[in-house]
């Protein structure tokens, strides 16, 4: 075949001994800017463009990329230990993560954070190498129809199914909605809810929010209970890693589906955040032991991880073969690309042979050297967890701040993240879902702008969700998933009432 | 004192200082990192041109202090821009400019207008191409405004970057002179305009000839014409057959259209001219290096430098340029 | 639900909470539907214009915030003993709070980096009871290590007030 031919020979580019070395740098920096929430993967990969001038586009651009991958191996780290996810992509690990950590398994949620990364990715990294070109054809299939299609589906697989009060999901949902539509609005360009307030015209970023619900939020509520946190006795065990791989296989399901999930996502380009928080949802309702989800569930850690890296590696191909770049990462890894003079486009994989192969060569190398940078440090950052709460609450203050004004260089992004901090102290203890409302909060602006968008096309015309078999199976799929749980209610319900008691209805 | 005094000579010799920079007062650097504003997202047009000014600024090594590229783009730009209008006297704070300096605030009612800005430099303007799929019939400009003139009003769709931006205002006036009304999508992203076209979503796009290149090569997009008063001056062949020298102008294909985008660039009022000299100096460097070369061949960039008054003239024509256009299309704010 | 009735030394009720948060909501609703209009609401020729899912989403949480309300009058008696937090359990989510509060302020008059020191400071000696010395460590060391990483290494500025600015940045 004629693409082992071309791997082997991008091996052969990719494995100098430098660019190991560049490798191993790149993953490190990589964690680091994954770990604090004030890096994005965008941020350290363009302000380490420049500096890579110097060297061979080759190695420069895999240096690039393992920053790529550290960052998305880092996210979760601060999500399991802190309720903060340090890459958007890693709040949907925190639902499990947290609380797992919290119970003392950290080191195991760490573990299965990492390992179901590496699974996710290198998935991701066979189908680009087999069947790029295939893929790329698909990925033009989809307009803005398409994209609605799976914002819905995303959506549809993950709400309904709360144990909280429907009235208050609703609310928090709405709210996250409502949010999303402060500022610009894509399809005329008008402003909306600002009301005249120039802090307003950026909107509400969707980091900020979840930096002051979850990370504040949660340091609220620990301060309520008491100076410490609860998983610092769990003991560190060097083993866990193994300990933890043991169990792991029994999820195969799980992460084949976030696999699966994490690629369509990756390639349509839905993003490596909407494919975690679907993933989850899916983990969720296939699960036997539904109740336990949000709990401290190691499924609730495999899900989200795997899609999202997944869906992380395959945004690499449109970008590639279309220059569609899946997440702002990869945009400015795009903009890498063409200050080296490589056009990224339908002729990059003929015309550039030795750098795509060695740039794919090198996702398999970067992810095995990056397991293994990640994994040998899981007892370091465990142990994180034991230093006393008066000390590292104030730190996390710190980063969550640093975190939340980075995202736009504003101040009103911090003050918004403390009154989202007492918003997510409040919702927490009157039972209003977190998550729905996040998950509008990243949604509803592309979704509402998708719609409209096909609305355009079709000059007003609903028919056009069910206008090629394509998009017509995607938004069946959505209904049937959003009406599953109804139905299987309306069977089950002898009576009962409808009101928001705190209990299961 | 010499600051004041400067500073009285500045505002009382504006016209002069600039029509030639002074050389002698070169000295003074910036003593901390310069942010360089982008008011536009990461991936667009602006943003690729400033990381690219930060690689070869830091490449060459042409600054002491590091330039640092910050995007704010809420608002359509408006945040950025309303960020340097409020930094008065920051010399160390640039901003790189499209459209929207002069679409934003008309657009959106967001009070802020280039005379509160310090023009530097203009770096180059952007061309825009009227692109086609390659599988449909449409080979020449004349062909397609038959098909549109014959079809329904709305029928044909035109994909483009924004709403009451360069391409939608490009797409009033394209309307006008064929005399039937098309249908405008929005989107976020000139290479997502660009792969709709592609993928057949839409009819035709207005993109940027850097968002366009990479389908063109591949043979999946075809350009009708440039909205430009002469063709492209690169002869180089893009394609088997083609250089962008070979697109011939809107104007000589019976569509009377022009537009070019300004990438300029611009700094906080209340700056002294000797820290616009510095920032003069500084591009004009950068513009020397043969990666800018390569730069503005490989976007097909109208490689137009202007500084001063006559930088400042051709901003202002372009304001009421934009200011007439979208009173026509109705896109003030009200 | 956090239910001690440790020696009661009072508490909010959640009713009240309740009705508070339902009202916010409402209001919330009210001002997203106020603005739909201004950008109009309707259902146009071409799909929804600017206002149309807002307004709808506006409503909703107006009826949301209403019926949180409602279903709380209406057990309003039965719900008086139901505890949000009790006094004692929320002075110390002000010990955090407020400090917060004030930091925020901080980065704003003096930049982040000066702030954080006296912040965590701050944290450490009142909250903690740590001598000055680990103190001075923790609040020197992180701002420091911080500053290196992101207006050195990664050039982000952050926040920066007088005392950045005299060592020149």
């Amino acid at each position: 075949m004629e693409d082992i031919g071309n791997l082997m020979h991008g091996f052969a580019v990719a494995l100098t001994w430098k660019n190991l070395l560049f490798m191993f740098v790149g993953i490190l920096l990589g964690v680091l800017i994954g770990v604090l929430p004030g890096l994005g993967g965008a941020n350290g990969v363009a302000i380490l463009l420049p500096l890579t001038f110097t060297m061979p586009p080759t190695s420069a651009i895999i240096m690039l990329s393992c920053i790529y991958w550290g960052a998305l191996f880092g996210g979760a780290i601060t999500s399991i230990l802190f309720n903060i996810p340090g890459e958007p992509w890693s709040v949907a690990t925190t639902f499990d993560g947290y609380p797992m950590a919290q119970k003392g398994r950290a080191g195991e949620a760490l573990t299965a954070a990492f390992t179901s990364s590496f699974v996710g990715a290198f998935f991701a990294i066979v189908l680009i190498t087999f069947l790029a070109p295939l893929v790329a054809k698909f990925a033009l299939k989809f307009g803005p129809p398409e994209y609605f299609a799976i914002q819905l589906l995303t959506f549809c697989s993950f709400v309904g199914m709360g144990r909280e009060p429907p009235v208050k999901t609703i609310a928090a949902m709405m709210i996250g909605f409502a949010l999303a539509a402060v500022g610009i609005d894509t399809v005329t360009g008008t402003l909306r809810m600002t009301y005249g307030m120039p802090a307003l015209l950026q909107g509400f970023d969707f980091l900020v929010a979840v930096i002051g619900l979850f990370g504040l939020g949660e340091i609220f509520l620990t301060m309520e209970e008491g100076l410490s946190f609860k998983g610092k006795s769990g003991r560190i065990d060097p083993k866990i890693v193994w300990k933890t791989w043991k169990e792991l296989p029994r999820y195969w399901a799980t992460s084949l589906r976030a696999c699966l999930v994490g690629c369509w996502m990756g390639i349509t380009p839905g993003g490596a955040t909407p494919a975690s928080f679907m993933s989850y949802g899916m983990a969720r309702r296939f699960a036997k032991n539904r109740d336990k989800f949000g709990e401290g569930e190691i499924e609730g850690v495999v899900a989200p991880e795997t899609a999202a890296h997944a869906a992380g590696t395959s945004a690499l191909l449109p970008m590639l073969t279309l220059g569609i770049p899946g997440s702002p990462t990869a945009a400015v890894l795009l903009g890498g690309l063409l200050i080296w003079g490589l056009q990224p486009g339908p002729l990059l994989f003929v015309e550039k042979k030795d750098f795509v192969w060695g740039l794919i060569a090198s996702m398999y190398l970067g992810n095995i050297v990056g397991l293994i940078v990640v994994l040998t440090t899981v007892p370091w950052w465990a142990a994180i967890l034991r230093i006393p709460f008066a000390i590292i609450a104030p730190v996390i203050v710190v980063i969550c701040a640093i975190g939340a004004y980075t995202v736009h260089n504003n101040m009103f992004d911090v003050v918004m993240m403390v009154v989202f901090g007492v918003i997510g102290y409040v919702f927490k203890k009157l039972k209003y879902p977190l998550a729905p409302f996040v998950l509008a909060l990243v949604l509803g602006d592309m979704a509402e702008t998708s719609f409209r968008q096909s609305m355009l096309l079709s000059g007003g015309n609903m028919g056009i969700f069910w206008s090629n078999p394509l998009v017509g199976s995607i938004v069946t799929l959505a209904l049937v998933i959003l009406c599953w749980p109804l139905v299987g209610k309306l069977r089950s319900r002898g009576g009962g009432g409808g009101t928001p008691a705190p209990k299961e209805a | 004192m010499v600051f004041t005094l400067r500073r009285a000579f500045v505002a009382a010799g504006f016209a002069v200082a600039v029509a030639s920079p002074f050389p002698a007062f070169a000295a003074w650097e910036p003593t901390k990192p310069v942010e360089f504003v982008v008011p536009a997202g990461t991936g667009g047009g602006a943003d690729q041109m400033a990381r690219f000014i930060q690689g070869v600024v830091a490449k060459n090594n042409l600054m002491k202090q590091p330039l640092i590229v910050v995007n704010k783009s809420g608002g359509a730009g408006a945040e950025g821009f309303l960020e340097v209008k409020n930094a008065k006297g920051d010399a160390n704070k640039i901003i790189i400019t499209l459209s929207n300096l002069f679409t934003t605030p008309l657009a959106t009612g967001v009070p802020f207008n280039w005379k509160d800005l310090t023009p530097v430099a203009m770096l180059a303007l952007d061309e825009f191409v009227l692109w086609v799929n390659s599988e449909s019939p449409y080979k020449t400009t004349a062909e397609y405004m038959t098909a549109i003139r014959g079809a329904d009003a709305g029928k044909f769709r035109m994909a483009g970057t924004g709403s009451k931006q360069e391409d939608q205002i490009i797409t009033v006036a394209l309307e006008k002179a064929v005399g039937k009304k098309m249908t405008y999508i929005p989107f976020k992203g000139g290479g997502d305009v660009a792969v709709q076209l592609v993928g057949k979503h839409v009819d035709s796009t207005v993109n940027n000839p850097i968002e366009a290149v990479a389908h063109w090569r591949a043979g999946t997009l075809r350009p009708l014409c440039v909205f430009d008063s002469a063709p492209m001056a690169y002869t180089a062949k893009i394609t088997a057959t083609q250089a962008w020298g070979d697109i011939p102008p809107c104007k000589t294909q019976g569509l009377a259209v022009e537009y070019l985008m300004l990438r300029g660039i611009f700094m906080a009022p209340g700056v002294t001219q000797e820290q616009v000299n510095f920032y003069i100096d500084l591009f004009k460097k950068v513009r020397a290096t043969p990666d800018w070369k390569k730069f503005t061949e490989d976007g097909a960039f109208k490689d137009s430098f202007m500084v001063g008054k006559d930088f400042v003239d051709w901003v202002s024509q372009a304001e009421t340029i934009h200011k007439q256009l979208m009173q026509e299309a109705g896109f003030i704010a009200k | 639900m956090a239910e001690k009735n440790e020696a009661t030394s009072g508490f909010i009720q959640t009713r009240w909470m309740e009705v508070a948060v339902g009202v916010l909501i409402a209001l919330l609703g009210a001002l997203v539907v106020v603005d739909s209009h201004r950008v109009g609401a309707a259902w146009a020729e071409d799909g929804p214009q600017s206002g149309y899912f807002p307004n709808g989403i506006g409503w909703i949480l107006v009826a949301c915030g209403a019926w949180v309300v409602f279903q709380q009058v209406r057990r309003w008696r039965a719900n008086a003993g139901n505890v949000f937090v009790t006094y004692a359990d929320f002075k110390p989510v002000l010990a955090m709070l407020l400090p917060t509060i004030g930091y925020i302020v901080l980065i704003g008059l003096i930049g982040i980096y000066v702030a954080s020191a006296i912040f965590i400071a701050g944290f450490m000696l009142f909250q903690g009871k740590y001598k000055w010395f680990p103190t001075l460590c923790v609040s020197v060391g992180v701002p420091l290590v911080i500053f290196v990483l992101f207006e050195i290494w990664f050039l982000v500025p952050l926040p920066k007030g007088p005392v950045e600015h005299m060592l020149g940045f």
